[in-house]
């Protein structure tokens, strides 16, 4: 059934029809829909195109097709690292175009780790990762356990737990700001139905306690059902014959969670981990809405200080020296999860 | 033969002029940019006269305050050529002056008669000149500005409440003359329904993205004598910038915002601090001068309703300077209709329409006017401010200086990290490595 072509190699007229001379079927019985759309790309290919690629080799067209992405990927995202790289052992301030540009050897990487409010900006960080990342994956696998077992209109609640996802971090952070407002926010309001506590006498945004906890609650609002999606995919990956099998072995629902189900799905629970992971620790404008970084400095996570370092106070050359530290950081700790990533889908 | 050569000779016509288009426009057209507040519409309205003179189309380009120097700035430093005119931060001056962003007007003043003593020493000094205070013009004073308070009229004048307010203080209910009775008056107001509805004793300025909490502070600051240096021009910032009395002032604005601010107060700038009052919640609010026409005309909270007053004092009379001046960008591709503009806005009539149109203009023939103190319930207390003044930084590196001191004090003040001298020290240490870093130190 597999239809074969072949070029021709004889000398063609340059108003001849492609297909006369570039195309000889070597079988007859080509019938699926894939090779007669086949024949009829290869019929349509004019002749004098058809002669110029008849000289190059796989690998010449293969070359000839990347190049322009990877001349895309050096100018956008290589070149710049470079840059970054070499400015980040000079004074330089976009600011300044006029001034000199010293280098300063490794005076910036110096400031940068021995800068009390980075180190503090970077255990806030790991605060938001750590716990966003947790509690996506409890409510986000529990979720997805749930939808797999294909209740009675589960189509439809799929749908409704994907609608966070769907919206703008903009506006997700412009609608919790107002739904976390002491005077008039829903937030307050409901906790107050629950509690007796008056609404407007706390603060979820306004206060050093209860902010990081406030931009949790709405990155976990926004991004379970992600994790869940994903959840979902691995948990419906698992042959059900597998647990058919469990079934005759008489084991219970508690072990199949653990023996099959926990582990079949892990590595899909690893790279939910690993996706929400690096979008969190990389966390800007959802947190600029919501806080800006406030009470103080309570809220300031990595990305937010390199904005200011970089486009507010213009401190080019140390803001290069941050942003690589921070490149470096996640690169190596990204590297090490996708071994353990690797190793357990070899499993 | 002949209809091909026509036909290329028409082409070659048509692509020329529509080449030569653009420049032609560009030369009619010139684009002013500045930040989106009610003084912004006056200007809108200003400018219709300049073009219906010159026949120049004004196109604006305003940008919310909260983004208006991170926008600017980004234009400025890219070299991009999107203003040609740019009315900007008083701050702004040093960097743009060194970096070669405005054009230097000292030669176009002499030659256009254009004198800078027609205009408040103040005004010239914090809006125009780079370095501050010496003859080096890079922009024509624009816009007065200082950060003063209002409050509700209505409220002070009730019998039953001044009543209130003199058994529990022993002293009448009246504007505060100082920061003591600003914070004793607010205290009294907070919490107190009035109208049947909770009030809240002031509301001022917290936000820590931009400039708002150093702009509120400094009011605090300014009033109780804080200074930049121990001698000014040498960057010796110990023993000035964490004095007793800055100390002292930081502490004061700290407890206002304690003990009287409404709810979820704790990133608040012009916008908040204006919403807060406009909805009836604060007994007094500070902004800057240039929301007072637009308050005053409100129907629910101006009129009769709304007074104003300075910055009350400290141990000194002062105020933290706001306003702008108008500078030409050097990458405008229309140079001659930027200029035209500057020449245009610095006559005296332009100037007074100005006012009368709700710009703060600080030209002489308006602030001199024998009417001018009754032209406004403000018009006064403008005139005060502006002769007490106090400006921050305006080093090329004022926006690291600028930084460094809104996070010290959004730390201290709103998420209670250490004490008022310990955020004070620790801004010295940070604007001490600054200067170091610019050879300055």
């Amino acid at each position: 059934m597999t239809a074969r072509f072949r070029l021709s190699g004889r000398a063609v007229r340059p108003d001849a029809p492609a297909s006369r001379f570039l195309v000889t079927p070597v079988t007859d019985t080509d019938t699926s829909l894939m090779d007669k759309a086949a024949a009829k790309a290869v019929r349509a290919t004019p002749a004098p195109l058809a002669f110029r690629v008849r000289g190059l080799s796989d690998r010449s067209i293969a070359w000839l097709f990347i190049t322009p992405t990877i001349a895309l990927l050096l100018a956008i995202n290589i070149f710049p690292l470079i840059w970054a790289v070499y400015l980040s052992f000079t004074n330089f301030r976009a600011n300044r175009p006029n001034a000199e540009i010293n280098g300063v050897g490794l005076t910036n990487y110096q400031r940068v780790l021995n800068d009390p409010d980075i180190w503090q900006a970077m255990q806030t960080t790991a605060h938001f990762v750590f716990w966003t990342i947790l509690l996506q994956m409890l409510i986000g696998f529990a979720l997805a356990y749930l939808i797999d077992r294909k209740f009675r209109g589960h189509a439809f609640w799929t749908t409704v737990i994907l609608i966070p996802m769907m919206l703008s971090p903009a506006v997700v952070g412009n609608f919790w700001r107002f739904l976390y407002q002491p005077q008039i926010g829903l937030f307050n309001y409901i906790y107050s139905f629950f509690t007796g506590v008056p609404p407007s006498s706390f603060e979820m945004l306004g206060s050093v306690a209860l902010s990081p906890w406030a931009i949790i609650i709405v990155d976990t609002w926004m991004w379970t059902p992600y994790v869940m999606l994903i959840c979902l995919a691995g948990l419906r990956s698992i042959p059900d014959y597998i647990y058919e099998a469990a079934e005759v072995d008489r084991a219970s629902a508690w072990r199949q969670f653990w023996s099959i189900t926990v582990p079949m799905a892990l590595p899909f629970i690893m790279l939910a981990v690993l996706f929400r992971a690096i979008e969190n620790f990389k966390m800007f404008d959802m947190v600029v809405l919501l806080t800006g970084g406030g009470p103080g400095s309570t809220t300031e996570v990595a990305s937010i200080t390199l904005k200011r370092e970089a486009f507010e106070s213009w401190r080019t050359g140390r803001a290069s020296a941050f942003a690589i530290i921070l490149f470096v950081a996640v690169f190596g700790l990204a590297n090490i999860y996708v071994k353990a990533l690797n190793k357990v889908k070899q499993r | 033969m002949r209809k091909i050569t026509k036909a290329l000779l028409g082409a070659t016509t048509a692509l020329t002029i529509s080449a030569a288009l653009p420049s032609v426009s560009q030369a009619a057209e010139l684009t002013l940019c500045w930040a989106a507040w009610d003084p912004a519409n006056a200007l809108v309205e200003l400018s219709k006269d300049f073009t219906a003179q010159t026949g120049t189309e004004m196109k604006f380009e305003f940008v919310p305050w909260p983004n208006f120097a991170d926008r600017i700035l980004n234009e400025l430093n890219s070299g991009g050529k999107l203003c040609d005119l740019l009315i900007g931060d008083s701050q702004w001056l040093g960097g743009s002056a060194e970096n070669g962003y405005y054009v230097k007007l000292n030669d176009f003043f002499d030659k256009e008669g254009i004198k800078m003593s027609d205009f408040a020493e103040a005004a010239v000094n914090a809006y125009a000149t780079w370095p501050k205070g010496t003859p080096n013009y890079w922009a024509l004073p624009a816009m007065g500005d200082a950060n003063a308070w209002f409050y509700r009229k209505d409220w002070f004048a009730k019998p039953e409440i001044q009543a209130e307010f003199k058994k529990a203080t022993g002293r009448d209910l009246t504007v505060p003359a100082t920061w003591a009775e600003l914070i004793e008056t607010a205290k009294f107001f907070n919490g107190k329904e009035i109208d049947g509805k909770k009030v809240y004793g002031a509301a001022i300025f917290t936000e820590r993205a931009s400039e708002g909490i150093t702009m509120g502070i400094t009011q605090a600051l300014y009033a109780n004598g804080f200074k930049y240096e121990m001698t000014p021009g040498k960057y010796d910032m110990d023993g000035a910038v964490n004095s007793p009395d800055a100390v002292k002032g930081l502490e004061e604005y700290k407890e206002l915002y304690k003990c009287c601010t409404p709810p979820g107060y704790t990133d608040a700038y012009m916008g908040e601090t204006l919403d807060a009052f406009k909805s009836g919640q604060a007994a007094m609010a500070m902004n800057w001068f240039a929301f007072f026409p637009g308050l005053y005309k409100d129907e629910n909270v101006g009129g009769d309703k709304i007074g104003f007053f300075v910055n009350p004092k400290g141990t000194t009379a002062a105020s933290t300077l706001g306003g702008q001046g108008i500078s030409v960008v050097a990458n405008t591709d229309n140079m001659d209709g930027a200029l035209a503009y500057i020449k245009w806005f610095a006559q005296p009539d332009v100037q007074k329409k100005w006012w009368s149109l709700g710009g703060y203009a600080v030209h002489n023939a308006v602030l001199t006017d024998p009417s001018f103190k009754d032209s406004q319930p403000f018009a006064a207390d403008f005139l005060v401010a502006m002769n007490q003044v106090q400006d921050f930084w305006q080093e090329p590196s004022y926006a690291i200086l600028l930084q460094a001191m809104q996070k010290r004090m959004h730390d201290y003040v709103v998420a209670d990290k250490g004490t008022a001298k310990e955020a004070l020290d620790g801004l010295v240490s940070d604007w001490t490595e600054v200067f170091k870093d610019d050879g300055k130190l």
